[in-house]
């Protein structure tokens, strides 16, 4: 429990996080690998985790049909994956796949819901952490659509 | 007295080599077609190429400074002019004027820890800089190179990068804005690799060379590190005709980006950086 803590504590996503929410949340977290290949979570299935990268890396995706899948983002050591599990109905909206071995600390998302609507000081702390995660993938989402690499049309010489 | 030089007279040179770098980026290495080639370039400077009949264009030198007699060029087919270059063969000939412009400080980063961040075709005029820091690599600290582009096909120079990523003394990550399931490398915008980048935001020099909206995302996210403005330098693209501060067509605020930049201290053009028509 104390590595797991040590763990948790050291990860950006909980830097500055006070002990005595670390202390609150470590006992809904659990240590996982996963190899190359599998899925921490998939599309339409319930989201009951999030997870803190440790190593490794995971690729977000979108199946297409009759394309195959196509690559949103990947999630490297230090990244925190997933917020589905924060709004109802909880369901994941893309597949994660393991590109190479990945450790990360899983959360239990029913265990974590619990402890914020009793502690709402903690909830707002996570919401917190979670927004700014949000609002950074949401400018580079931004970033992506804007397809600044595109064709100069303007100025084609 | 010493004849006067036309400084709209560009000078022959003969293409030694065209490289297909993508499917609309190519490279061209041209030699003098006489004796005597343009003065050396300093990493960062562009020239005038033109086709004679077609047009002049400017184009950033994507080569190594200590070899100043070969120009190396990149660019991407775009336009009248650079479409016709894409098709110019081994032997043919060109004009070409040049080196102007302002530089990447190299020698001034002495010293420092060196971050470039590149994106698109931005990688091309930053190249220079980095030949120039790793042939004289013990003075820096820690060079990382951040590059990203629109898809993995999109990547410049993929054999060089991959010579690069072995070395031990160089930090090289790669992000493209989309792949498909069998890309293994990053997905995600270039500004989101600074965060873990590794060098010490209060000794680093950042040169920075991409579309304007890509460089502005990419300062505020060095700035978030804690980098100071005067520490970080930008490239940038207008529409150069003369490249010598004549025409004014390049005009930005009180600056000509040709004869003052295109590389420019970040302090310098900040207040300039985000005005939407100038």
């Amino acid at each position: 429990m104390e590595d797991l803590k040590k763990y948790i504590a050291e990860h950006p996503f909980f830097e500055n996080m006070i002990p005595e929410y670390l202390d609150t949340i470590v006992g809904c977290a659990s240590n996982v690998r996963f190899n190359a290949g599998d899925f921490l979570f998939r599309e339409g299935q319930t989201a009951n985790q999030f997870f803190l990268i440790r190593h490794g890396k995971v690729t977000l995706e979108i199946y297409v049909p009759s394309r195959g899948p196509f690559i949103i983002e990947t999630a490297e050591a230090g990244d925190v994956l997933g917020w589905s599990w924060l709004f109802p109905p909880y369901r994941w909206h893309f597949d994660a796949r393991v590109q190479e071995l990945t450790r990360a600390i899983a959360m239990d998302a029913t265990c974590l819901r619990e402890k914020k609507e009793a502690d709402p000081a903690l909830g707002y702390n996570l919401m917190q952490r979670f927004a700014r995660v949000m609002e950074q993938r949401l400018q580079a989402t931004r970033l992506q659509l804007a397809d600044v690499y595109g064709n100069p049309v303007a100025h084609s010489r | 007295m010493l004849p006067q030089v036309d400084p709209m007279l560009p000078t022959l040179y003969q293409i030694e080599k065209v490289t297909k770098e993508t499917e609309d980026t190519f490279t061209l290495a041209l030699n003098p077609a006489q004796t005597d080639g343009l003065p050396p370039f300093q990493p960062g400077q562009f020239n005038m190429l033109y086709i004679y009949g077609v047009g002049e264009v400017p184009i950033s030198i994507s080569g190594d400074p200590a070899i100043p007699r070969t120009l190396v060029h990149t660019t991407r087919a775009v336009g009248t002019v650079t479409r016709a270059m894409k098709q110019l063969k081994k032997d043919q000939q060109i004009g070409i004027r040049g080196p102007y412009g302002s530089h990447w400080p190299v020698t001034e980063a002495i010293g420092d820890d060196i971050v470039l961040v590149a994106g698109g075709i931005g990688l091309a005029p930053l190249r220079p800089a980095l030949y120039q820091v790793l042939a004289m690599r013990e003075r820096f600290g820690k060079v990382v190179l951040l590059y990203g582009t629109r898809t993995p096909e999109d990547i410049l120079f993929k054999k060089e990068l991959e010579n690069w990523r072995k070395r031990f003394d160089l930090e090289v990550y790669v992000t493209v804005d989309r792949a498909t399931g069998n890309w293994y490398g990053n997905v995600g915008v270039v500004p989101s690799l600074i965060p873990k980048a590794p060098f010490d935001p209060h000794q680093t020099t950042a040169m920075i060379c991409g579309p304007e909206v890509m460089m502005r995302f990419t300062v505020h996210a060095l700035q978030n590190r804690g980098m100071a403005t005067q520490n970080i330098y930008v490239s940038m693209e207008r529409n150069m005709k003369c490249a010598i501060g004549l025409c004014g067509h390049c005009q930005l605020g009180p600056t000509f980006i040709c004869k003052d930049g295109p590389v420019y201290r970040f302090d310098v053009i900040e207040r300039l950086f985000d005005k939407r028509e100038l």
